[in-house]
């Protein structure tokens, strides 16, 4: 799984790239992963306000949707306008073509509430081991019926 | 995942495949192993193999077993051959589904019903309460394991492995034979759409049986495909999915499934108010939607005329072999006719959706 580095994280699993005042967001590796094939994209329109925290689009894959939070507040100034027809795009280059919205950010310190790639990777890592141990506890479980029986 | 969720007896081959696995209806199941269209196209071009041994098993025997089923079901069992499978609907008094089943005549007067695996206990005491002494009521569905092998290739894939012969077993029939030297009850039924089958064998059998056609199919194409694919598959056939389309207040008249609703045969639980629902009409109408901008409906999205609530969006996907967004809704019968342009209610934006004849996809 790959985390660029240079790039900001957030814990709903978008990533940022800071140019000066402008923000550039799109969605991990890891989220396009765990969503599978996406088929559909919502994105705001170029000029609207987006929120820190707030859902400001929504993408699709067949079986579900599921909000995309914003990292940061802003200002949209683009859209990536392949998106709406192409949504694939994301899971075959999530951090390059893959691109959702670029904004004007309203305020600089919510940067920092954002991770850094080692500590992405650590938090996603972390995210795995608890999957991992809901299998043990499972497994554990099952264990303690068998003794019962 | 929480600890309680049960396990069919191919958990450990679903886990090494590589698959993504989920709560379906408390059970830990793969919704998907490479990707829902992958595994989609897989089926409707090749073959896809299905674990579906979350569903229940139940059978009923004994001298009154088919006056039994007929009165507590909406088709007609009368009809059953030994060898042969139904569609059905089991009803409760107000002619809403209890649940849609497969019921399989395997003797003269026992019957095995297939139900969802969310009903399964449900279904069981609803059967079981209602059984009179001239009637058992057995829950097997821990005995088997329920593999689905569906697509146009699962003739070719599956005759080399057994003795029986495929071409007699026509659709909606079954047979007892070997399969790989595994005991089966091989049944030319399924929900995606395509031919196939669905192979019920013991549960210790299922991850041998899993492997064996996994290997042997290989070379045809056969892939393992989820539950991801498979709603997909049956939405594009409009087939209902309990708890979606059915549930305990809808009746089959309003699901569109009059073709399985035999009003004149023997009389059975909530018959009254389908006779009344059939002379006067129903309120709403099962409907297919096809969108007619981006968006994609979703499960209970609310659907207006003009601004006025007309209905819900029950299932919707995007559809991978047509390539366009579908959906199934229920809508007020006056605004059910093909043609009809509705809007969908798609979070912040409303988009416009045409009723379609069903189903989307004819194979």
């Amino acid at each position: 799984m790959e985390f660029p580095e240079g790039l900001k994280y957030s814990k709903e699993h978008e990533w940022v790239l800071v140019e000066g005042n402008t923000a550039t967001i799109g969605i991990t590796e890891f989220a396009q992963a765990e969503l599978g094939d996406l088929v559909f994209v919502e994105l705001p329109e170029v000029g609207e306000k987006i929120v820190k925290d707030d859902p400001f689009g929504a993408v699709e894959s067949v079986k579900a949707v599921s909000d995309i939070y914003a990292p940061v507040s802003g200002m949209v100034l683009e859209i990536n306008d392949v998106l709406p027809d192409n949504p694939e795009t994301i899971n075959d280059d999530p951090y390059g073509d893959g691109w959702m919205i670029r904004v004007k950010l309203s305020d600089q310190d919510d940067l920092k509430d954002l991770m850094d790639e080692d500590e992405y990777g650590e938090y996603v890592a972390q995210q795995k081991d608890d999957d991992d141990d809901d299998e043990d506890e499972d497994d554990e479980s099952e264990e303690e019926e068998d003794e019962e029986k | 995942m929480a600890a309680t969720l049960k396990r069919t007896p191919l958990y450990s081959a679903h886990r090494r495949a590589g698959a993504k696995l989920v709560d379906f209806a408390g059970w830990e199941m793969p919704v998907q192993y490479q990707g829902v269209i992958d595994e989609h196209l897989a089926v409707r071009r090749r073959a896809g193999l299905f674990d579906v041994s979350h569903m229940g098993e139940i059978e009923v025997r004994g001298a009154g077993a088919l006056e039994f089923c007929q009165g507590l079901s909406a088709n007609d069992v009368g009809r059953l051959e030994i060898f042969q499978a139904q569609y059905n609907l089991l009803l409760n008094e107000r002619g809403g589904v209890v649940d849609d089943v497969i019921i399989y005549r395997v003797k003269a007067d026992a019957y095995f019903i297939c139900v969802n695996a969310s009903n399964s206990d449900k279904d069981f005491a609803w059967l079981s309460e209602r059984a009179r002494s001239d009637v058992e009521v057995e829950n097997q569905s821990a005995l088997y394991g329920q593999l689905a092998l569906q697509g146009p290739a699962a003739v070719k894939i599956l005759a080399p492995l057994t003795a029986a012969r495929l071409d007699e077993i026509k659709s909606f029939h079954f047979a007892f034979a070997d399969v790989a030297t595994i005991r089966c009850m091989i049944a030319r039924t399924g929900y995606t759409g395509e031919d196939g089958f669905e192979l019920y064998c013991h549960a210790d059998h299922a991850e041998r049986l899993w492997d064996i056609l996994l290997t042997a199919g290989a070379p045809d194409g056969l892939v393992p495909v989820g539950l991801g694919a498979r709603d997909t598959l049956r939405l594009e056939k409009a087939f209902p999915l309990y708890g979606h389309e059915l549930d305990d207040s809808t009746t089959p008249l309003e699901a569109g499934l009059a073709w399985v609703t035999k009003l004149a045969k023997p009389a059975f639980l909530g018959r009254e108010i389908l006779l009344k629902q059939k002379s006067e009409g129903v309120a709403r109408k099962l409907v297919g939607l096809e969108m007619l901008a981006p968006g994609i409906a979703r499960s209970d999205y609310p659907l207006k005329k003009n601004g006025r609530p007309v209905g819900r969006v029950t299932s919707g996907t995007m559809s991978p072999s047509l390539e366009k967004t579908i959906a199934l809704a229920y809508v007020e019968s006056a605004e059910a006719a093909i043609d009809n342009v509705i809007d969908v209610e798609i979070r912040r934006r409303t988009v416009p959706a045409r009723i379609v004849a069903l189903p989307f996809y004819r194979r």
